[in-house]
């Protein structure tokens, strides 16, 4: 970010002033800034070697009160009474337990209320907030741009530097604004606007850059459309992305349990309505997408970029000009088991996967729920739908979606990380192919030999009603809705409000 | 961590790009608590492949890797490189790294160095051309030398001089403490604080 000559003045990103309300040493001649970090979130995966180096150097954590963890990536969402089965991740478990009390640091273990993957966890207590600094030992720390925050997913030597210093060496970001401008229509949602990003910009073109969200498709999204679209931003290599704050944020964010109160409250309402990109502000690079013109998109491939739309069918690499790109399509399809020129449509799957830190907060099973509502799961799929946190499972319950879920034939799976990342029993066999609503679909991701087609929850529903990827719009008719000339139904409406 | 001026031994040409985290070393290996250990989950899926790189004599004993764009794209895992490190790569090259495999790298004392994709071919094709030839990685002058073949490299000025120095980063933030303590004394109260604990 060009912190260099800035002066209060100077118009500057939202990326731009939160960093600056940051510095805490001005790095020079090539060294990187010191910045201060507000929230630091741990979890069992990336942490216990980073508590290790702490105690090897007799160094404490700094601000214990500033730093939550919890339990997630390898975690089951089964029996989750019982002991953990697998011996090596219960010893995780229980090294993050033994170093969590030894250090002074809140914890969240499996069981407890507010227990869950640490990006659903962190907004839903209202600890993530505009302008405020979040890292994490994970990449998809990016999620909590969301809100107006410089969120950074960060490496084990980073959790154990932030843990001793509560700050963190940074070199300046480039910043590149993504405008999306439209209407979005029925069936199509946030994940289908960040998956298009991605194909357009590649899994390298956000490499160096903190992606800002911007036009009217983002402000009209709901907190948690944004999160999924911040979340994706590590897929396209960018290492952070953000939207601005508005009132849709403050409305989320207030009464919360860490939310600020009263005179804080007004504060801090008054600093956020500074964050926003001032309009003669300069972003190094700028990227536009027609939100109007936007399908429902899934992946074809095996890394994120490699997407077209539901209705289009699966390029031939042979019309990539990049050898590199060729070679890495060709070994996609592969792999994926698949030929250029299908139909996306015709693909058949194995498996549904509705879950992880990019689509499983409330709204996401919400719109889930309201497609497959009166029908029952395609014969010999199975559909499995894992809540982001404990409190997202209750709240479920509490509207009835858990009876939606398992009359139409799904497993209500309690929270975790689940088959997003297959470190927990919830893996795909070799060969078996997934519609999935989480963000990688990386050889073996979902599990080995496991292939993995990326989509949103509407499209995960529909999938998993017909067997093949499908969009709501494919659905001739859904109990709750009547069917409109192309195709929709006034439920999709509903889902996509 | 150990000083690094010149590295040297069997180059790799791994003619792939788009290596993500998940490749370099597959979740089911992260549920260790130790950070060294990790040589035989180094690329699990693959090496199950006779024709992978390093299913291949003289490979095996590769010790500076020559990869397509974007090695190490993905999760944030260190994992990935203390797979790497321990299995006895001492440097990566590539034309575009992912940030965060990156910075992990200069913290865990691999170095990662970015070249441009035409020294990439010109390095795969010289290592291929005399399989088990020794690649020299130069820190200081900045360059990789294959056989007559030499290329230049890029890394940040700061990472190449902790590398240079085996520097420990948390101890040069330290230095620096007095700066943070001010930093903290004028924070605003709204800011988020995870203690004491709240809930619904």
């Amino acid at each position: 970010m060009s912190t260099t000559n800035v002066s209060a003045r100077s118009p500057r990103t939202l990326a731009e002033k939160v960093w600056d309300n940051h510095l805490v040493t001005k790095g020079e001649g090539g060294a990187p800034d010191l910045i201060y970090i507000d929230l630091h979130l741990v979890h069992e995966v990336t942490s216990p070697q980073a508590f290790d180096g702490l105690r090897m150097a007799g160094r404490p954590v700094r601000r214990p009160d500033l730093t939550i963890a919890t339990e997630d990536h390898n975690t089951p969402t089964l029996a989750i009474d019982k002991p953990i089965v697998d011996l090596t991740s219960r010893t995780q478990i229980d090294t993050l337990r033994k170093n969590a009390q030894e250090f002074g640091i809140r914890l969240h273990s499996l069981g407890d209320v507010e227990q869950g993957i640490v990006h659903v966890v962190g907004p839903q207590l209202g600890l993530t907030m505009p302008g405020i600094t979040v890292v994490c030992g994970d990449s998809h720390t990016s999620t909590h741009g969301a809100f107006g925050a410089m969120a950074i997913g960060i490496g084990t030597s980073e959790v154990e530097h932030v843990l001793a210093t509560q700050t963190l060496p940074l070199k300046p970001f480039k910043t590149m604004a993504i405008t999306v401008e439209g209407e979005l229509r029925p069936g199509v949602s946030s994940k289908d606007i960040i998956l298009a990003v991605i194909a357009k910009i590649g899994t390298g073109g956000g490499q160096g850059y903190v992606l800002e969200y911007r036009g009217s498709a983002i402000r009209a999204l709901s907190m948690e459309g944004r999160m999924t679209i911040c979340n994706m931003s590590i897929e396209a290599g960018a290492r952070a992305g953000m939207v601005a704050p508005d009132e849709t944020t403050y409305a989320y964010l207030k009464g919360r349990p860490h939310a600020p109160q009263g005179q804080d409250w007004d504060d801090a309402v008054a600093y956020w309505n500074t964050l926003a990109t001032d309009d003669d502000a300069v972003f190094d690079a700028e990227v536009y997408l027609d939100a109007n013109e936007l399908e429902p998109f899934v992946t074809w491939g095996t890394n994120p970029g490699q997407g077209v739309s539901l209705s289009g069918a699966i390029p031939d690499p042979g019309g990539i000009v990049d050898a590199n790109e060729r070679s890495a399509a060709e070994r996609a399809l592969e792999y994926m088991d698949l030929e250029a020129g299908t139909r996306m449509k015709d693909i058949a799957v194995d498996a549904v996967f509705m879950g992880s830190c990019t689509n499983s907060r409330i709204e996401d099973l919400r719109a889930f729920a309201a497609v497959i509502k009166g029908h029952k799961k395609a014969e010999g799929v199975r559909v499995m739908v894992v809540p982001g946190s404990a409190r997202v499972r209750i709240e479920a319950e509490a509207e009835g979606l858990d009876k939606i879920i398992t009359e139409f034939g799904a497993e209500w799976r309690f929270a975790g990380c689940s088959m997003c990342l297959g470190m927990n029993p919830d893996q795909l066999a070799p060969g078996e192919r997934c519609a999935s609503t989480s963000n990688r679909n990386f050889e073996g991701r979902q599990g080995k030999g496991g292939r993995t087609h990326l989509v949103s929850p509407v499209v995960a529903a529909a999938t998993a009603i017909r067997g093949t990827l499908s969009s709501p719009w494919d659905l001739e008719n859904t109990p709750d809705g009547q069917t409109t000339p192309d195709g929709q139904t006034t439920t999709d409406a509903k889902v996509s409000a | 961590m150990e000083k690094i001026s010149t590295l040297t031994g069997i180059g790799v040409p791994m003619r792939r790009s788009n290596v993500d985290t998940d490749q370099i070393i597959p979740a089911v290996f992260l549920r260790r608590v130790s950070k060294t250990g990790y040589d035989d989950a180094l690329f699990y899926a693959w090496r199950q492949d006779p024709d992978f790189v390093l299913n291949q004599e003289p490979y095996k004993a590769g010790k500076i890797l020559v990869a397509g764009s974007d090695f190490g794209i993905g999760s944030s895992r260190e994992h990935a490189v203390w797979a790497l490190r321990d299995y006895g790569f001492t440097a990566v090259l590539s034309p575009r790294f992912g940030d965060i495999f990156r910075g992990n790298s200069g913290k865990a004392g691999l170095l990662a160095g970015q070249i441009t994709d035409e020294d990439a071919e010109k390095l795969w094709a010289a290592i291929e051309a005399n399989p088990g030839i020794d690649a020299t990685i130069d820190l200081v002058a900045r360059t990789a030398r294959v056989g007559e073949l030499t290329v230049p490299f890029e890394i940040d000025d700061y990472t190449r001089w902790r590398l240079l120095e085996g520097l420990d980063d948390i101890g040069l933030t330290l230095r620096d403490e007095e700066r943070i303590s001010e930093f903290e004394a004028r924070r605003e109260s709204w800011r988020p604080k995870t203690l004491p604990v709240k809930t619904q």
